[in-house]
């Protein structure tokens, strides 16, 4: 390795690292700068007492575990059937479930609403219920990919065939087998997906912009046209917010990788 | 034995993927196919290509252009940073210890993409951003008299898209320098090959395939992104996701189906990236196992 070769190298990291890091420096920076001349809590203080902020946040949470919910009801079954049945099949499933990465959010969304609306078959956007089980429906979409990739990724290393025989000759039925042999068994898998789906839907804009549903993401981006400092703060929330489902991704990889040496 | 009767089952295996068909069908293929066939209809639900012709009018040229650029200008510069980085991390310029948390690092800021990141660039690149205070107070270079950037514009919006395409060509492309071989350099080297020779005639062509599909890739990822664009700069950049979001919010077309065309155009652009990126994935394939 020359040492031009090791300038080089160094000088694209270093810019590199801060590309990543001044935003964020200026970001957080920013976020403590509401108080004229020191820097301070205020601006944190502001945006978690606001009622709003807390209804929007309620409201993204509780979206985002019904979409991990779904996801995973749709998702193990299927990849579960297509390792046990249906392998041929497998390339052709895993091709759909990579769609959503084809098709801009913005259009799916669009279908929706010309496909859902109030004087078609299927009203869903024609009542409050309805348009948040579309907008699940849409998070199940959007994160589909990475759901059912970890999924799929967790029961390649367990053999699904021996184990539902086993359960099987043991008097199992298949809601007995997914639920308690087969499930318990990828929960990492499921868990690492479960985690990117949080951090997809907490901050997630389109989607709900478009529905019209009070979420966290158009909350953030309303009040960033009306607030100086609030929406930094809060940025600095949802960031936290996506380092800590990663950060809790790479917690469940290395403690299933605990779990199989010991065995 | 031979009495008993053979009893031949129906195939219903495909029963259990079932809640999985419907699912897709209702939620992403109908959806979809909705929008495809109405940039094919008139306003009766008859067959025409004036739809298609009528991309041609007004700013729609336009905001396809500059959504293009901005699109094929943060992938260039993503694919091109990106790639410094994985091979300084990979050839050993810098020390390998660095290699791991640069890669968790990368999964998340790939992931960070929406809102937040169009703050996070208003602070720091805006008109009382830390770095343009800096160079202001330090330097007297004020960003946007001296050096002509302005965060609500073409380069502002790429410079924030980089944020999450460099990770993303990170991520990409490191498995891929992995894969190069060390017999391939000392095979070169000992046929007297120069570290220019060895790049430019063994290297860069088994990366090649990589590096244009990661390139659509990142193409395709830019194009689709509404949000960050939305939040940075509200519609003062004129361009694709952000026209077709004030489309869908209020019809400023005054035309349902030029919408249509206009998502369905959007599906053209990324599908076509993202089949580049498929095709040459499974190329790059051949050499990097």
């Amino acid at each position: 390795m020359s040492i031009w070769a090791r300038i080089a190298g160094w000088a694209a990291l270093i810019f590199g690292l801060l590309y990543f890091f001044v935003p964020l420096a200026g970001l957080t920076e920013f976020s403590l700068k509401a108080e004229r001349g020191v820097y301070g809590f205020k601006a944190y203080r502001d945006v978690l007492g606001d009622p709003q902020f807390q209804a929007t946040f309620g409201f993204s949470v509780i979206m985002a575990l019904v979409t991990i919910v779904i996801g995973v009801l749709i998702v193990v079954p299927t990849a579960f059937w297509v390792r046990l049945k249906m392998p041929w099949a497998r390339p052709y499933v895993e091709f759909i479930t990579l769609m959503p990465l084809v098709i801009p959010a913005i259009v799916i969304v669009f279908g929706y609403i010309r496909l859902y609306n109030t004087s078609s078959w299927l009203p869903l956007t024609g009542s409050i219920m309805g348009t948040n089980l579309l907008l699940a429906m849409g998070y199940t979409v959007l994160a589909l990919p990475y759901m059912y990739r970890a999924v799929d990724t967790g029961l390649r290393t367990i053999d699904v065939a021996t184990l539902t025989e086993a359960a099987q000759s043991l008097g199992a039925g298949w809601v007995t087998i997914l639920g308690r042999v087969i499930l318990p068994n990828v929960i990492p898998a499921v868990l690492s997906g479960a985690f990117l789906t949080f951090a997809i839907v907490i901050g997630e804009f389109t989607l709900a912009a478009l529905l019209d549903r009070p979420a966290f993401g158009p909350y953030l981006q309303r009040i960033g046209a009306n607030k100086a400092y609030a929406p930094f703060a809060l940025s600095v929330i949802a960031f936290g917010i996506t380092w800590a489902c990663m950060g809790l991704i790479q917690l469940v990889t290395r403690f299933s990788r605990h779990t199989k040496a010991a065995q | 034995m031979s009495s008993v009767p053979i009893i031949r089952r129906l195939p219903l295996t495909w029963v259990g993927l079932l809640p999985f068909l419907i699912f897709i069908t209702l939620f992403l293929i109908l959806p979809t196919m909705h929008i495809v066939i109405g940039a094919f209809q008139d306003r009766d639900g008859a067959f025409t290509f004036q739809n298609l012709a009528n991309l041609n009018t007004g700013t729609i040229p336009a905001s396809y252009w500059i959504s293009i650029k901005i699109s094929a200008a943060s992938a260039a510069l993503g694919c091109l940073i990106g790639f410094a980085m994985a091979a300084a991390v990979t050839f050993g310029a810098v020390p390998r210890w660095i290699k791991a948390p640069l890669m968790t690092f990368s999964g998340v800021a790939s992931n960070f993409a929406g809102v937040p990141l169009a703050f996070a660039f208003l602070a720091t690149f805006g008109p009382v951003g830390l770095v343009t205070l800096f160079l202001r107070n330090n330097f007297g270079i004020v960003l946007q008299r001296d050096l002509g950037f302005n965060i609500l514009s073409f380069w502002g919006l790429t410079v924030t898209y980089l944020f999450f395409q460099i990770p993303l060509m990170i991520l990409i492309i490191a498995p891929a320098l992995e894969g190069l071989r060390r017999e391939w350099r000392e095979a070169a080297e000992v046929l007297g090959a120069t570290t220019a020779q060895y790049w430019r005639m063994v290297a860069l062509p088994i990366l090649f395939p990589s590096l244009l599909g990661t390139f659509a890739l990142l193409f395709a990822n830019a194009f689709g992104a509404v949000a960050t664009a939305i939040a940075l700069t509200g519609s003062a950049l004129n361009i694709v996701p952000i026209q077709l979001f004030a489309q869908i919010r209020g019809d400023v077309l005054g035309d349902p189906n030029l919408g249509y065309a206009m998502a369905f155009g959007m599906i053209l652009v990324t599908a076509v990236a993202n089949i580049l990126y498929i095709w040459l994935r499974i190329r790059a394939e051949r050499w990097l196992k």
